[in-house]
């Protein structure tokens, strides 16, 4: 594990806000000049700064605006896909990763304020997790596109409730939409996990 | 010789049972890459401009200020001066930027002058449509007993007459009005694409339910040839019927990663993806209803309207009375034009509207007449639309003995009552067709033993890699993970769009089909070495072996030697009406029933029990198919009780475009969904028939009426609000 960027890469939230109009040399990840003065007339803080994010146990260097969130960072910037972009008002929970093991919407978090938190997407969980295994053993999904922020909200629902009944697991998962109607096995999946023992 | 039918029920080592995704690991894991996660090196993101008024006409459109915003490396017009847009959201400009940031800040940059015009949103309102020339006759129909005499000039006054002699005859008479507004598909990923160029070939990595149907699509706006595109879609988000094309935002996508010489990923966002990307025609009706006195409905007349958007089309009328076919009937549609975009085919096109407008009136039947619900739709059986009297007689009783619905029923209203709940029971039928779709496949085995078999198909949700790997896996007596199943190219032989609860039938036909005949050239190569006639073996558990006498065999492994340096190919193809075939067939029934609980202060309705039996043929993965009944059920719970789109009457504007707005049901609102899969031997023989629709089909009429039987009341329009149902128990009490 890497120490806080704070301690190691100087950053601070103040200077950041305070700088970023003026952080000329920044360069987007993909290449092209980002960074332009503030604009007063609109109020707009732009300009890129390098942090450190610390997501699945590791340390990344990213380039993040004040106003980027930590979705468009993991996806476009450290290729994880598995957290979707669904809706712009965090509602449905296709983005929910877990920030310092709390369920969140990865799409309406600032990547700013995640910066020394530990960051856990649904690919940090990996294949062998017995909440992706029994969302596969109890088909709990169909398209499979909201099937990733339901995995991580189950995950850290059981991780709270580890001996949940079903009627805790109906009234606590409601974060989540799915339009295919995988509901009933996803229910299914929370409970195998349930009995399995091993959601501690 | 392999023989093509499938095994004798009861003798299949895979088909019908329970099986894994063979991508669900990837599915739950984050792997699956939808058309939204592809990521190409130096790509940059687009997104398009809504505009904001539901019509008008384009003044001036000046993209220029976007450009200055850093971050933003394109901004292009998609309307010019003077062009009229129907409906809010249409596209007006697209910006591409390395940020979402950059490129919010673009679009906010763009001026447009508009000149705002008239709007006509009101789709449920017959009057006000007809008063602003909003309305077409989209169609009248009537099939009486008496044909109609040779001397009769004027044969839509002599029907007429008729049908007020019928509607004298009857015992009873009863009008009733229903609705069901527009939805939208809601697809979890929305459309889009991110398309690159090498050279002068695009590769569009699309969110499609058409891989090997869209080429041309953007070959031809593009002014190349369909040779020269390549679609590819892994796993789509999500598409009930509204992603069949490569649409302009598509096309859009194409041309600016040509001339950015970048990669260009352009998904539409939520509000744009509801206003543009596909809807559900409303329909509204007034129905008129002749019965004898044990609820037969004898006679049927009835008027209903709605849209499908700026086209003005409706409901079609071939769904009215939906399922039951009554003697004496005529029905008449009108399509009412707003300024909304079009409709697009969704899950079990003009059916679910069809069950809500027929079935509640059947329903109020039972209710003014104080018959079982469940009586007066098997007495009206004798007479449905696809002759399966038998079938929805069984199905009904099965769905009643899972449901306890003898026990559970009392008359419509007349309930016993739970402080301010009551419960209620109601039912309805349905029908689809579900025929394959055209498919060919390429199957290869490699001399090493591995197996893979390429078609352009994909995966809408149903599981379409696990089928095909199922049937391949069935036919040369492997395991399922040992085949190796490519789909979702273009680039790979041709099989039909997945609409219409075609796709698990067409890949069947083709993997079925190329499987066997892989097997047969096999087998003559092993005929030689075991010296057994190639008639008499047989491919199981891996192995090839004397069906006479399985000591004498060769294991998998060691028969694909025989092949030498070069694999074996072998083609497998389905055409629809052309081929023969034992393998798939058409037409399903279905029953379900629905059991809520109703506040009759606060209006809202809970599901608490809802059965769904279904028939569909043979069933390849018991499992998968069990999903898809569950998930229609869910999405018609959702159309029953929360979703709809909400336009303002004034502006047209789409009121509800975003999630938080826009009602769905949640995991912990949809009770407890039993699936019962319908299946005596006579299922098995029919082969494969699509299960995609059916299951969406049943529910709103069922909801409707199970919360007509608990109240009392009918309440006329889904879905089933707490305002609407308080609204009709307050107008019943006058």
């Amino acid at each position: 594990m890497s120490e806080p960027v704070r301690s190691r890469g100087g950053f601070s939230r103040r200077e950041f806000l305070k700088g970023s109009g003026a952080a000329a040399a920044a360069t987007a990840v993909v290449g092209a000049p980002l960074v332009a003065p503030a604009e007063e007339a609109t109020g707009l803080i732009r300009g890129a700064e390098e942090v450190t994010l610390q997501v699945n146990g590791k340390a990344h260097r990213v380039r993040i605006e004040p106003r980027t969130t930590l979705l468009e960072v993991l996806r476009y910037q450290l290729g994880l896909t598995g957290a979707k972009p669904v809706s712009a008002d965090g509602c449905c929970g296709g983005s929910t990763v877990l920030l310092e093991g709390k369920p969140i919407s990865a799409a309406t978090t600032l990547a700013l304020d995640c910066v020394g938190k530990q960051i856990t997407t649904v690919e940090g969980l990996g294949a062998q997790d017995n909440v992706v295994q029994a969302f596969v053993h109890q088909d709990a999904m169909q398209c499979g596109f909201c099937t990733p922020g339901f995995v991580v909200a189950v995950k850290a629902f059981l991780k709270k409730h580890p001996y949940a009944t079903e009627e805790e697991v109906r009234e606590g998962l409601n974060g989540n939409l799915c339009r295919c109607g995988t509901y009933v096995n996803v229910v299914r999946a929370a409970l195998e996990v349930v009995k399995g023992g091993r959601n501690g | 010789m392999a023989k093509l039918d499938w095994p004798q029920q009861g003798k299949a080592a895979l088909l019908g049972k329970r099986h894994d995704r063979i991508d669900g690991v990837a599915k739950a894991s984050g792997a699956a890459r939808y058309a939204y996660d592809i990521l190409e090196d130096n790509m940059v993101l687009a997104r398009v401009l809504g505009c904001p008024h539901a019509h008008c006409r384009v003044k001036s459109i000046d993209v220029k200020p976007a450009l200055k915003v850093p971050g933003v490396v394109a901004a292009e017009a998609l309307k010019k001066p003077g062009d009229e847009i129907q409906w809010q959201g249409d596209l007006v400009a697209v910006v591409a930027g390395e940020t979402e940031g950059a490129i919010a800040e673009g679009l906010a940059a763009i001026k447009v002058q508009y000149e705002v015009l008239d709007v006509f949103a009101q789709d449920d309102d017959l009057e006000a449509a007809q008063k602003a020339k909003r309305t077409r006759r989209a169609g009248q129909s009537t099939k009486l007993e008496r044909d109609i005499p040779d001397e009769v000039e004027d044969e839509e006054a002599w029907e007429e007459q008729e049908l007020q002699r019928l509607f004298k005859e009857c015992d009873k008479v009863i009008e009733g009005q229903y609705g069901i507004p527009v939805i939208t598909h809601m697809c979890l990923e929305p459309h889009g694409s991110t398309c690159l160029w090498q050279g002068d070939k695009l590769i569009a990595h699309l969110s499609t339910q058409n891989v090997s149907g869209t080429a041309g699509q953007f070959a031809g706006p593009l002014g190349i040839p369909a040779t020269d595109v390549t679609i590819h879609c892994d796993y789509i988000g999500g598409g009930f019927g509204s992603k069949f094309a490569a649409d302009t935002w598509g096309v859009t996508a194409a041309s600016l990663a040509k001339k950015l010489g970048r990669p260009v990923k352009l998904m539409l966002d939520r509000d744009l993806e509801l206003k543009n990307a596909g809807t559900r025609p409303s329909g509204f009706i007034k129905v008129k209803v002749g019965v004898d006195g044990n609820g037969v409905v004898k006679v049927w007349d009835s008027h209903h309207w709605g849209t499908n958007g700026i086209g003005g089309g409706v409901v079609s009328q071939g769904v009215i009375p939906y399922v039951f076919d009554p003697p004496n009937r005529r029905r008449r549609a009108t399509g009412i034009r707003v300024n909304a975009a079009p409709a697009r085919a969704w899950r079990a096109p003009n059916h679910p509207q069809g069950a809500v407008l027929s079935q509640c009136a059947y329903d109020d039947v039972a209710r003014e007449l104080g018959i079982d619900s469940y009586e007066v739709f098997q007495r009206n059986l004798q007479r449905v639309s696809n002759g399966k009297t038998e079938v929805y007689r069984e199905q009904m009783e099965i769905a009643a003995k899972l449901m306890d619905w003898k026990a559970k029923w009392h008359p419509h209203g007349k309930g016993p009552r739970n402080g301010s709940v009551v419960t209620g029971l109601g039912m309805a039928l349905h029908t689809w067709g579900g025929a394959a779709h055209n498919s060919t496949a390429e199957l290869k085995i490699h001399p090493d033993g591995s197996v893979e078999i390429s078609l352009g198909s994909q995966d809408l949700g149903t599981g379409t890699r696990t089928v095909i790997a199922l049937v391949v896996a069935e036919t040369l007596g492997l395991k399922p993970e040992q085949v190796k199943v490519n789909i979702g190219y273009s680039t790979y032989p041709p099989s039909g769009p997945s609409g219409g609860s075609t796709t698990v039938g067409g890949v069947s036909e083709s993997s079925r089909r190329a499987a066997t005949a892989a097997l047969n050239q096999l087998l003559d190569k092993v005929a030689g070495k075991l010296g057994v006639p190639a008639a008499r073996l047989e491919a199981k558990d891996g192995r090839i072996q004397d069906s006479q006498n399985p000591e004498t065999c060769i294991s998998w492994k060691d028969a694909c030697s025989l092949l030498g340096m070069s694999p074996l190919v072998a083609k497998g193809e389905y055409r629809r009406g052309r081929t023969k075939t034992n393998l798939s067939s058409s037409q399903v029934a279905g029953v379900q029933m629905a059991e809520v609980a109703v506040d009759l202060e606060t209006g809202i309705v809970r599901m608490k029990k809802f059965v769904a039996v279904q028939d569909m043929g043979l069933i390849i993965n018991r499992k998968a198919a069990e999903s898809q009944v569950q998930g229609g059920v869910i999405m018609g719970i959702a159309y029953a009780l929360f979703e709809e789109r909400i336009l303002d009457p004034q502006t047209g504007a789409f009121l509800n475009a975003e999630l938080s707005d826009y009602l769905l049901p949640r995991l912990g609102d949809v009770g407890e969904i039993v699936v019962h899969l319908y299946e005596p031997p006579s299922e098995y023989q029919r082969g494969v028939v699509g299960l995609g629709e059916p299951p969406v089909i049943s529910p709103g009429a069922a909801i409707s009426n199970a919360v007509c039987n608990a109240t009392g009341v009918r309440v006329p329009t889904l879905p089933l609000t707490p305002k609407r149902v308080l609204d009709a128990l307050a107008k019943a009490q006058g």
